[in-house]
């Protein structure tokens, strides 16, 4: 019988099955944050096991409230820092360096196919786009990674995803994402691995990868995982070249990950999305999504681009291309957090920046902030946000907000016109 | 250390209850657990539950629906029921990584069928619910006035073993 990516992964890196189906995995990456990272540290200090298993296998970024709001985001950070310099962490990413950990991490090449990753952040999920697997953990789970390099998952049964046909003009992964999660639904996906595959896949850079593995929690998913492919080795060439002779060379060992042929899938979805229309989110959940015809004219009062789901290059350059030569309604505030120093310098470049600020956009630094409703553009009761985040939860966004989750493209139409839009119209 | 569970119960009569519901993300610049106590479901609307009532000072265990814990990995929401005193929950389903987070922990997440989970509820109408559990049989056990429910439970070994040896990095300490 064949195996899929995620059951080739676990294959290779299984430690122990302390009981028939549960399988302990040797970790090629831990990923830390200032939120969540803090109280594992307190944890192995007070149990006088403050030692990391290997410093070079463990990155840290203080990314979520950054530069520190209070005194209690200092020293969440203050935590992470010292945390940090003390076990040698030379991957450790301060005010200046840092971005949102999901975009960052993956520019830096730190994530490669066939990779175990885990991290305290749910949207760990997005570093499948590379072949890997990489499922979000609670601090406890993290606590062990950082002391042992192990962590515990059950069997890894997958969904295949087939998405077939070509996206529209005007329709992007984020539609796709949003549309599979209103079929799916928010616990469609538990305990399962949403693998993505089919044309529509391997025309899509990873920028837009990452959109689509990056929610494949909001279904449940522990993971949402894509088969490296030469877009792939295209991205980690820097930082592969001298593992291998060329790029083919590259390819044909990344595609040892591949499933096989005979894989067994749980469920198998053919999705052609050759007429998805852009879609939106209504109410406090990511499965309750309509196409944007359904909700035009729904006011507006803030729109917020970024973030780990749709913060990256490719993101600010289809939301500029509906921004160019235009500007904001009055009526709607409109925030830029470029996901990366890398991405804003690149954005800052092209004149994409220019862009954002001609039509009226506050451009903040990299960070989560807003998304979360920690900094940077919290809602006020009563309030709607347009915003490229992920979730939409009540309360999510600042007490009594309402978010509206979409594409860069729709949620830069909204900002024109103040209400939902569809960026096909302008 | 091995706990006991059980206690009087809240009914929680939703689903998908989300980490942001169970403590909200504006409490996450917290650095302890005991800082977390007063904020528990603060952001929780659901009709004749209040997060500052007594209903939710005497709970021990809280009963609910589908898909409880989705959202955000934070195990700021098991510490939130923790230092409440709540270290069972009983649901239909969960979100995998809060259902981990309890069991790492040493909490219990315990999965009963909708039917079983249906007459649980139904129990509510006979007056304040009691619920008791004894994990090593795998039953629970619930009174309320002269009303008794009692059902099975499963659980994973590896779950179960996570829960007897007080969470995960004890677990994990012996065996790695």
């Amino acid at each position: 019988m064949g195996k899929t990516i995620a059951e080739k992964i676990f294959a290779a890196h299984l430690r122990d099955e302390p009981f028939p189906g549960t399988y302990v995995l040797d970790l090629d990456r831990v990923l830390c944050h200032e939120i969540t990272t803090p109280v594992a540290i307190a944890d192995l200090v007070w149990r006088n096991k403050d030692r990391v298993f290997d410093p070079t296998r463990i990155k840290a970024v203080i990314d979520h409230v950054t530069p520190a709001k209070d005194s209690k985001t200092a020293i969440q950070g203050k935590i992470l820092r010292e945390w940090a310099r003390r076990h040698d962490i030379k991957d450790f990413f301060d005010v200046g360096r840092n971005g949102v950990c999901h975009a960052l991490f993956p520019e830096q090449g730190f994530i490669r196919p066939g990779f175990t990753v885990i991290m305290g952040d749910s949207h760990t999920c997005t570093h499948g786009a590379f072949g890997a697997f990489a499922a979000g953990v609670g601090t406890t789970d993290l606590e062990v990674g950082i002391l042992k390099g192990v962590c515990a998952f059950r069997k890894p049964a997958s969904i295949l995803v087939n998405l077939q046909g070509t996206l529209p003009e005007g329709v992007y992964s984020k539609d796709v994402i949003l549309h599979l999660i209103g079929i799916l639904g928010v616990n469609g996906a538990t305990d399962r691995v949403i693998e993505f595959r089919g044309p529509v896949v391997d025309a899509m850079s990873m920028d837009a990868r990452m959109t689509l593995t990056n929610m494949a929690i909001e279904a449940g998913g522990t993971c949402g995982i894509c088969l490296p492919d030469q877009t792939t080795v295209e991205y980690l060439w820097p930082f592969i070249k001298d593992d291998y002779a060329n790029q083919a060379a590259a390819l044909e060992d990344f595609r040892r990950w591949h499933s096989d042929a005979d894989a067994v899938y749980e469920r198998v979805l053919d999705l052609d999305v050759s007429n998805l229309e852009p879609q939106v989110t209504y109410d406090y959940k990511p499965d309750c999504v309509k196409p944007v015809g359904e909700l035009a004219g729904t006011r507006i009062d803030q729109v917020y681009i970024g973030t780990c789901t749709n913060g990256r290059l490719e993101d600010l350059r289809q939301a500029a291309e509906i921004l160019k030569g235009r500007t904001i309604a009055p009526t709607v505030r409109g925030i830029l957090s470029p996901a990366t120093p890398k991405i804003f310098r690149e954005a800052l470049e092209e004149g994409l920046i220019a862009i954002f600020m001609d039509a009226g956009f506050c451009v903040t630094n990299p960070t989560c902030g807003a998304c979360l409703g920690m900094s940077c553009g919290v809602l006020a009761p009563g309030e709607s946000c347009a915003a490229t985040s992920n979730r939409n939860f009540q309360g999510r966004m600042g007490q009594g907000g309402m978010v509206h989750l979409m594409s860069p493209a729709t949620a830069a139409a909204c900002a024109v016109t103040g209400v939902i839009t569809d960026p096909r119209t302008l | 250390m091995e706990r006991t569970f059980g206690g009087t119960a809240l009914f929680l009569d939703r689903s998908d209850i989300n980490t942001d519901e169970i403590i909200p993300a504006r409490y996450l610049t917290e650095v302890t657990k005991d800082a977390l106590k007063p904020y528990l479901l603060e952001d929780l609307l659901l009709d004749g539950f209040d997060p500052q009532g007594p209903a939710l000072q005497q709970a021990s265990v809280i009963v609910t629906r589908r898909n409880f814990g989705c959202g955000s990995s934070r195990e700021h929401a098991p510490w939130a029921l923790e230092v409440n005193g709540i270290h069972t929950v009983i649901a239909e389903s969960y979100a995998r990584i809060f259902r981990q987070n309890m069991f790492n922990c040493g909490m219990l997440a315990i999965e009963l069928p909708a039917a079983d989970l249906e007459r649980l509820f139904a129990l509510q109408t006979a007056g304040e619910v009691q619920v008791s559990v004894d994990l090593a049989a795998q039953r629970v056990v619930a009174c309320a006035g002269d009303q008794k429910f009692e059902c099975g439970f499963e659980i994973s070994p590896f779950d179960k073993a996570l829960v007897q040896a007080g969470g995960w990095v004890e677990f994990a300490d012996q065996r790695y």
